[in-house]
């Protein structure tokens, strides 16, 4: 089974990347673009069958390593 | 004052910090490599500065989850001291010895430069040596400094005096002078028993004249003194 984590920053949390992101798309000739937020996108491949257990172990990964939960959100994605 | 200072993969202050210890104190510490499973019995422990893991995922996470911090954060629970400085607050922040988190410095780019701190408490084994409001001189040297903390953490830590220390400009005032744009201006918190010290100035590199300063040397005197 293959899973995709979004990992982004919370609401109200500054994202100065982000902004440095949407400068340099203003100065390519974009000026539609308004705020950008970035974040990371990880994919992991799980020896697990069962969606549930799955989702509760990709939970668990999040909460411990893959987000910090102070300043980040994360959605978990099962692909297969 | 016998202490240990950890070694991660990336770490590059150890030495540094390793000789503002021995300056004050007169022992040399421990250092101890992240992979020994044996952590000596100490009176404080060092988390020190340097790039542990290349700042994978983010700054301090895997070092934040080695097996050595699972004994850092036991020992600390007990009450053990911890100072960890740079790098060693951004894995205290993330593995929970002191709150908040380290994020990208808000104008994007490395700084490296010293800076002016004001000592917000003399309450502590940390900072007894200063006096409460005094303004030091410290070097800075990071990418990811910039403090956060939701509005609840920040409350706690004003109304139980853990803020440590808070970038100022020369004359004391904290709306100047923030480096790196960090929450308040802070530039250091304590646990909530002012046993753990999280700072991002380098007090180990303002520890000999021939440094350019000597403002960081209090702080490890002070801990020599309290911890014999």
């Amino acid at each position: 089974m293959k899973a995709r984590v979004h990992v982004t920053l919370k609401t109200g949390v500054l994202d100065p990347q982000g902004k440095a992101i949407g400068n340099a798309l203003h100065r390519l000739g974009f000026p539609e673009v308004g705020d950008v937020r970035q974040g990371k996108f990880i994919e992991l491949e799980l020896a697990e069958t069962d969606a549930d257990r799955a989702k509760s172990r990709l939970d668990e990964m999040c909460r411990k390593l893959l987000a910090n939960t102070v300043i980040e959100n994360y959605r978990i994605e099962l692909v297969s | 004052m016998k202490s240990a200072v950890l070694v991660f993969p990336g770490t590059n202050r150890e030495t540094d910090i390793a000789g503002a210890i021995e300056r004050s104190a007169g022992i040399k510490p421990h250092m101890v490599w992240h992979g020994d499973s044996d952590l000596p019995k100490v009176d404080l422990i060092v988390v020190a500065g340097g790039f542990s893991y290349g700042d994978y995922l983010r700054c301090g996470a895997m070092a934040a989850h080695s097996p050595i911090m699972r004994e850092v954060k036991a020992r600390a629970e007990k009450g053990v001291p911890v100072l960890a400085v740079c790098n060693g607050f951004q894995i205290a922040a993330e593995i929970g010895l002191v709150p908040g988190v380290l994020m990208r410095n808000a104008h994007l780019q490395f700084v490296c430069s010293d800076v002016n701190l004001k000592v917000e408490s003399s309450q502590s084994l940390f900072t007894h040596r200063y006096q409460a409001g005094q303004v030091i001189r410290v070097p800075v040297a990071h990418a990811e400094g910039n403090y956060f903390a939701d509005d609840d953490t920040l409350k706690r830590l004003e109304d139980r005096g853990q803020v440590a220390f808070r970038y100022c400009d020369s004359t004391g005032d904290v709306t100047a002078g923030n480096p790196n744009g960090s929450i308040r201006n802070i530039a250091g918190v304590f646990n909530d028993t002012k046993t753990v010290l999280g700072m991002m100035p380098h007090p180990e590199n303002a520890t000999e004249a021939l440094f350019g300063g000597t403002d960081g040397k209090p702080l490890f005197d002070a801990l020599a003194a309290a911890l014999v």
